[in-house]
């Protein structure tokens, strides 16, 4: 069951952010251009995200346990450290040369757009050049 | 400021937005998840751990569906991309690196970790919307100008 959660859960997310607009690089880009004509949209998909997860995570937070048993895997770090501003700085550097953040950079490979396989690409080398290591399975799912 | 006005748009946002953080707000109540998409990606691709890489390739799959199905039913949008292969080569390095080394991206930091109120997604959700801006007005209007 927790297996058929994760691929709806993934369904789910990947269809809001089609309807969202967010797989749209010159949106993303329209936002991020505050001495342009802005384009807010992407304000109004973090607050309806937020509208929902807010309430549904302190909801969430008075449970011992997820529903399928286990428990919740939840970041623990409180300290704001170099690497968490040089990696937020970079993320947004690239964010706003690509317009694609990595959600709607992998949702948007159905496009088959030549740029969105290159940026896909190019985001998973960055990955790994972070992450350090060899990639032990090189095909995507 | 010149605001460009679409409420169609900003209602499909909003529409989205929440399906988003029904993904989100289902995937930690069901499975204690978070769903932020570098972490996912991270934790599939590159830092395996044994018994944790199924359910992320399932939300991976589910990810590129998504689109798919919502193109079935007319409701995307065409994806217009940037122009210049180095310039979308160098966009994507940047966002894969740095959602790395900073720990999330929009999902895990801006979603998932501003609904936690957590103090260090509030500073990497401030970082890197600053960054974006100065980026694109950099890229707009002093080199483009």
């Amino acid at each position: 069951m927790s297996k058929l959660v994760a691929l709806l859960c993934g369904l789910v997310f990947g269809l809001g952010l089609a309807i969202s607009g967010m797989t749209d690089p010159a949106r993303v880009q329209g936002f991020l251009d505050l001495a342009g004509r802005w384009d807010p949209t992407l304000a109004f998909v973090m607050g309806g995200g937020l509208l929902v997860n807010i309430p549904a995570y302190w909801l969430t937070k008075t449970r011992s346990q997820p529903l399928f048993g286990g428990r919740f895997v939840l970041p623990t770090r409180k300290d704001i450290d170099a690497p968490l501003l040089v990696g937020a700085a970079s993320f947004g550097i690239g964010w706003g040369l690509g317009g694609f953040c990595p959600g709607p950079a992998i949702a948007s490979l159905s496009s088959g757009l030549p740029q969105v396989l290159l940026f896909c690409a190019a985001m998973l080398a960055g990955m790994a050049w972070r992450s350090g290591k060899p990639i032990t399975s090189p095909e995507l799912p | 400021m010149d605001i460009l006005i679409q409420p169609d748009a900003w209602l499909r946002g909003l529409i989205g937005g929440m399906l988003i953080g029904l993904a989100a707000a289902s995937l930690l109540f069901f499975n204690g998840r978070i769903a932020g998409i570098s972490g996912v990606l991270g934790g599939l691709l590159f830092n395996r751990q044994a018994g944790d890489t199924t359910w992320r390739s399932l939300f991976v799959v589910g990810l590129l569906l998504g689109p798919i199905v919502a193109a079935a039913s007319g409701l995307t949008r065409p994806v217009t991309m940037p122009a210049g292969w180095l310039l979308i080569a160098l966009a994507g390095v940047l966002v894969g690196y740095g959602t790395r080394l900073g720990n999330g991206c929009t999902s895990g930091h801006g979603i998932c970790g501003l609904a936690r109120f957590s103090t260090r997604s509030l500073v990497a959700t401030v970082t890197f919307m600053a960054f974006g801006f100065l980026t694109v007005f950099v890229l707009r209007h002093v080199v483009a100008a």
